[in-house]
């Protein structure tokens, strides 16, 4: 059994369609989208800004409720648990978010920062309490004496350490990861990259990770999602799809990922247009009016996610073809 | 070889943050030295806090009030700026010199027309009337590939795309026909497709323009894949410069070799990253010798007594590290 499970999720978010108008339109953020954590395993998820990356999260994080569908956590349905049962929820899985500043309380010290979940969840003494926050500082590559400063005192990259050791002060099962290293240091990446990593194999922690860094998403994840306004357009083991994109849109989302050699230079798929809004996502296959290899049954039919190469991919260029032609594809 | 006179040159240029009482000194930007011709692309690459935006605001002098030049010239176009008064400097700033932020909102004002803000630098600069102005403000709109640029003049920045803010950014920064540009990446990494699409800007702005550009960032990809030359900042310093083919196959000092083994890349794998380990260094409270000791696997006696100076490593490639000493010509 999965530790966490998704199934068919669907978010809807009202909004006034004109300024004085009383039609209200609705984003469809999140719209049909299935997964399955495993224990101690990393899901990456990546796609263009506002295809449902942190929607998605939200929802795992019950910070959003969803329109429709199921979480399921060790089998058990969310929104069936009791009161009890909820907050047991809400310790093992916590986050940590894109945007440091959000996070970060001005006029706290940044050893309070760290030190308030262990102090609101814990009984713990004072010198556990400075103990424990002494070494996530250490764990995140601060210097002890950040403890005493406040947030302001940092950089950016420094901020967002401070959100990470806060979010590692309860020891949770399931960490959401939005963005968590986009802010950092590319010397401190690494750091932070390989303590989650090390935290996993040594608590069994799972990861939702999301990245913009599709390296780092690869490198991170055992199974990586591509989501494309608000559905997965493909989903399999991470070195795979990364190596051997089946979607179009992977294919164009992993030819723009920046060379690590100056002598890597990819070929860039270059797309059409912008994304369209999801306040009005395109008929059939939602990728249609960008994707270089559409054909007339993509504006009609919404092509679903079926196996292509041991990964699912939802494109209708691998309908009804053997397993060596989509070997080819 | 006849060097012809760089189009910028930087001699020791040294910028430091003092604070109220001169208690806390900052050395932000530290004996730098560079050149840097017409048509070329420096990668300025560092942490956070390292000095780049330091740097290009004192090219710019838009330092904060906080901020001395303690020392150093910088010469453009062969004349020295730390001697232009500052009604000169305004006027060199946006017409000779022009720095552009990576997130277009930054930099749009979104009361004004974008005609308006992409016509004013032209009024400013040239005294053009307002008539001209915004005719050559529709061609350059045109200049950066937006469709329909007549109407698009009377819209707002809300009304744009990301993209299309992005371009307008571009426009604006060209309008006077800068010989260089400073490009000033935040530290946050953006959506691949939208750091795709604004890469190629700035690599079609400065072919079909012949700028010189300044590329701050923290990430080597983006050197890799735009830059000609690579600037290394550590603690303030250029610790490492010279061609990128160079630098990413045979870096000499060891912050930057450390910091090419540190990034993920795609198709590696799940290999352990090789960490930096220690924190970035307090500019207020560097440590004696090598600002980089306390972090250097190669580290000597003599790292910990001695600054090292810049020397030359090959061609056109100096390294700031007493390893270096050995292999200087
Ligand atoms: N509270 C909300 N009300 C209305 N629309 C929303 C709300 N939250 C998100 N959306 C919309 O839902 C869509 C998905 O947003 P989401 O934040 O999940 O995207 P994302 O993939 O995380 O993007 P990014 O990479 O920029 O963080 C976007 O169109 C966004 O504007
Ligand atoms: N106004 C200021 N007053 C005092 N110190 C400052 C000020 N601005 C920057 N500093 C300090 O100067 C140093 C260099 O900062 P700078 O902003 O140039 O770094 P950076 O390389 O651009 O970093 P980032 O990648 O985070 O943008 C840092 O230690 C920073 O804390
Ligand atoms: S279904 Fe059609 S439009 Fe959609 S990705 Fe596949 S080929 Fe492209
Ligand atoms: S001078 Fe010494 S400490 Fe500094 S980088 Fe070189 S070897 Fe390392
Ligand atoms: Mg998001
Ligand atoms: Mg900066």
């Amino acid at each position: 059994m999965a530790l966490l499970e998704a199934e068919d999720l669907v978010k809807h978010f009202p909004v006034q369609s004109g300024l004085f108008s009383r039609d209200r339109g609705r984003v469809s953020a999140v719209d049909g989208v299935s997964f399955a954590i495993e224990r101690s395993q990393t899901l990456g998820l990546v796609g263009e800004s506002g295809c449902g990356k942190s929607t998605t999260a939200k929802l795992v994080l019950k910070l959003e409720e969803p329109t429709a569908g199921v979480i399921r956590w060790e089998g058990r349905n969310l929104a069936e648990l009791d009161g009890a049962g909820l907050r047991e929820y809400r310790r093992s899985v916590q986050a940590v978010f894109q945007d440091p500043y959000a996070s970060l309380n001005p006029r706290m010290r940044v050893g309070a920062i760290i030190a308030e979940p262990l102090v609101t969840n814990e009984r713990l003494e004072a010198s556990e309490v400075a103990r424990r926050t002494g070494r996530l500082l250490d764990l995140v590559g601060l210097p002890a004496r950040a403890r005493d400063l406040f947030p302001h005192e940092f950089s950016g990259g420094q901020r967002q350490r401070i959100a990470i050791a806060r979010a590692l002060a309860l020891e949770p099962r399931l960490v959401v990861l939005d963005e968590p290293v986009s802010a950092l240091d590319v010397s401190i990446r690494a750091q932070i990259l390989n303590l989650l990593r090390d935290l996993q194999a040594q608590l069994g922690l799972a990861y939702l990770f999301i990245a913009h860094d599709l390296a780092a998403v690869a490198h991170m994840s055992h199974t990586v999602a591509v989501m494309y306004l608000g559905k997965i357009v493909e989903i399999g083991d991470a070195r795979a799809v990364a190596a051997r994109p089946k979607h179009p849109y992977t294919q164009a989302l992993f030819s723009a990922a920046l060379p690590s050699h100056p002598d890597e230079q990819r070929e860039e798929i270059i797309l059409a247009g912008e994304v369209p809004s999801p306040l009005h996502p395109p008929a059939g296959c939602r990728f249609h009016p960008r994707c270089p290899h559409a054909m007339a049954r993509c504006a009609l039919d919404e092509p679903r996610l079926g196996p292509v190469n041991g990964r699912l991919t939802a494109c209708h260029l691998y309908d009804a073809v053997t397993p060596e032609a989509a070997e080819r594809g | 070889m006849s060097a012809p006179t760089p189009l910028l040159e930087l001699r020791h240029l040294t910028t430091h943050y003092v604070s109220a009482r001169g208690s806390r000194v900052v050395a932000a930007v530290e004996d730098v030295s560079l050149r840097l011709h017409a048509g070329e692309t420096l990668g300025v690459v560092g942490e956070s806090g390292s000095g780049k935006t330091t740097l290009a605001l004192t090219i710019l002098r838009l330092l904060p009030p906080a901020a001395r030049i303690v020392r150093g010239e910088i010469l453009f176009e062969g004349e020295d700026l730390m001697r232009k008064p500052d009604r000169e400097m305004r006027r060199i700033r946006g017409k000779r010199i022009a720095m552009i932020l990576q997130d277009p909102m930054a930099s749009l004002n979104p009361l004004f027309t974008i005609g308006d803000q992409v016509a004013e630098p032209i009024r400013v600069h040239e005294g053009a009337s307002r008539g001209s102005a915004w005719t050559r403000a529709r061609d350059l709109l045109k200049a950066v590939k937006i469709s329909a640029p007549e109407t698009r003049v009377r819209e707002y920045p809300h009304q744009m795309s990301g993209g299309m803010r992005q371009r307008i950014v571009g426009a604006i920064a060209i309008s006077c026909e800068p010989r260089l540009l400073i490009a000033d990446e935040p530290t946050t990494s953006l959506d691949v497709t939208i750091q795709a699409q604004y890469l190629r800007l700035l690599r079609d702005l400065q072919r079909e323009h012949g700028l010189a550009l300044i590329f701050i960032t923290h990430n080597l990809g983006i050197v890799a894949k735009m830059c000609d030359h690579v600037a290394v900042m550590y603690a303030g310093r250029i610790v490492e410069l010279g061609p990128t083919r160079r630098i990413f196959d045979a870096a000499a000092h060891p912050y930057t070799q450390a910091l090419l083994e540190s990034i993920p890349r795609l198709g590696d794998g799940q290999r352990r990253l090789a960490a930096i380990d220690g924190q970035p260094p307090d500019l207020a409270a560097l440590p004696g010798g090598c600002p980089f000791h306390p972090r250097c696997t190669q580290v000597m006696d003599r790292c910990r007594a001695d600054d090292p100076p810049a020397f030359d490593v090959a061609d056109d490639h100096a390294a700031r590290c007493w390893l270096a000493a050995r292999d200087a010509r």
